[in-house]
């Protein structure tokens, strides 16, 4: 399990983040949803420590990642997988390299170990035989199945995930959706997402966390978001005419 | 300027901390070592045999006094390549090519969330990313300011061969007259100064890029000015120093 606590983060005069405290589930699909600018991707650069908290704490599963220097964060952050917004896999390295890069620099295996691995991984996101080709060789879709394998190839504890579904066509962003509750359940990973495509709230939101102006607004699961009478969230999620329909279905 | 020179001396302390597994950084070295050496071979030859022709052309022309052998064009010719052309030319001409191109790699990278991605996995990214880049530089720069004198010093007999200026044969009695091996030294140690230079300076830029692709290409162009400014500022303080 992950938890924040009190966490704050300021870019020179603007507060972005003002006292979030929440808790990751492990083996749960974690949403953190809210619109543009209320600190989401904020808040996860903080939990994986691209970004250093101005006030508050993360911890780990029981250790403060927040107080530790980078050689401490070391062990924490090879059980950490991320999948980016725009998957950023190496330019300059294949598919299959891709995958083996945090294998070759963390594990001991022998080649053959670590490339029978990258095929299990790249198998388990249906991307068999794309070994040899390079990022600009795939779609969209491609890139960010290939992150997931990256992201999967150590066996992380902790997986977060940044806008998996940005520019991808909604068949496809069902696919990659899917596929990381399918990897949360198998590894028993807890997951964090950030979003704000209510297909996956709805899909795969076990546990929910909206952020309103830099601050948690309200937590639940998908299943209470339809029965809530949070107005700043009903205005969120029933922003579409295709929401308020089916609203009004239930 | 005091905030930016800080980060800089932190970011070069940062790139030198003991690599998480020396095999993968050493593939890394090799990789950039072949990128800078082989990759510059063509453009420093075209420019040394173009310098080393020009230079004894001019050197001759200004010769005019029958007092003063013809050969002193041919020693001249070597210590001006050996001492300024080579090493100072070429490192400006490698700090377009080689520099903008560890800027934009790197600020691409950055952009792109690479970076990120590298820190995330527990990587340290400048460690991985700059320190290879430093240490090819450093090394294979030298190694063309050689070629580039050898190259340098043919390019002026192939222009006495040419146009007939000086003849080739007391071209070569001048090359050969009182050569000093400490104007080499000065050379290579300019070399590795510039190697430093341009990897240390241009990686810098790129790896505090942010933003997007014009942000990447005025890091890249950042990144070459200032590494010509300080080459130029290097090349005077070491011929101070050392001549």
């Amino acid at each position: 399990m992950i938890e924040t606590i009190n966490i704050h983060k300021t870019f020179g005069e603007n507060e972005v983040l003002k006292g979030i405290t929440a808790n990751f589930l492990q083996g749960k699909n974690n949403l953190i949803i809210g619109s543009s600018g209320s600190g989401k991707t904020t808040l996860l650069k903080c939990i994986v420590g691209l970004h250093e908290p101005t006030k508050g704490e993360v911890i780990f599963a029981g250790e403060n990642f927040t107080k530790m220097n980078f050689e401490q964060r070391v062990p924490i952050r090879t059980h950490i997988g991320m999948l980016f917004q725009n998957s950023a896999l190496f330019d300059s390295m294949t598919v299959e390299e891709n995958i083996m890069f945090p294998l070759n620099l963390f594990t001991e295996k022998s080649k053959e170990e670590k490339l029978e691995r990258a095929n299990f991984c790249l198998e388990r996101v249906n991307l068999e035989g794309t070994n040899q080709l390079y990022p600009a060789e795939l779609s969209g879709g491609m890139k960010k199945r290939v992150g997931i394998a990256r992201a999967i190839s150590m066996q992380p504890k902790y997986l977060f995930v940044d806008e998996p579904n940005s520019g991808l066509d909604p068949k496809t962003a069902i696919l990659i959706d899917d596929l990381i509750n399918e990897l949360t359940e198998e590894y028993q990973m807890t997951t964090v997402i950030v979003t704000h495509d209510m297909n996956s709230v709805m899909g795969i939101g076990e546990h929910v966390i909206f952020l309103h102006n830099g601050e948690k607004w309200w937590e639940g699961s998908n299943k209470e978001i339809a029965h809530t009478d949070n107005k700043e969230l009903n205005d969120f999620v029933f922003a579409s005419k295709f929401m308020r329909a089916a609203k009004a279905k239930l | 300027m005091f905030s930016s020179f800080g980060r800089y001396v932190l970011l070069l302390r940062l790139s030198f901390r003991r690599p998480e597994k020396f095999n993968v950084y050493w593939a890394e070295i090799m990789r950039e070592m072949v990128s800078v050496g082989i990759g510059s071979l063509g453009i420093i030859a075209i420019i040394s045999l173009f310098i080393g022709a020009a230079t004894t052309i001019q050197v001759a022309f200004q010769l005019s006094s029958p007092l003063v052998p013809m050969t002193v064009a041919g020693s001249i010719a070597r210590d001006s390549t050996i001492l300024e052309f080579s090493p100072t030319i070429s490192a400006l001409v490698l700090a377009g090519r080689v520099g903008s191109s560890i800027a934009s790699q790197i600020g691409t990278m950055r952009v792109t969330e690479q970076i990120d991605a590298l820190e995330i996995m527990g990587v340290n990214a400048p460690g991985y990313l700059i320190s290879p880049k430093i240490i090819a530089c450093m090394t294979m720069i030298p190694l063309l300011v050689i070629m580039s004198i050898l190259l340098g010093i043919s390019g002026g007999y192939i222009a006495c061969l040419v146009s007939r200026v000086v003849t080739p044969t007391d071209y070569l009695i001048g090359v050969r007259d009182s050569f000093d091996p400490l104007t080499v030294q000065v050379a290579l140690v300019k070399a590795v100064v510039f190697g430093f230079i341009i990897a240390s300076i241009c990686a810098y830029q790129g790896f505090y890029t942010s933003g997007g692709a014009l942000e990447v290409g005025q890091a890249s162009t950042r990144g070459v000015v200032y590494s010509c400014v300080m080459i130029l500022f290097a090349d005077l303080v070491i011929t101070r120093l050392m001549l």
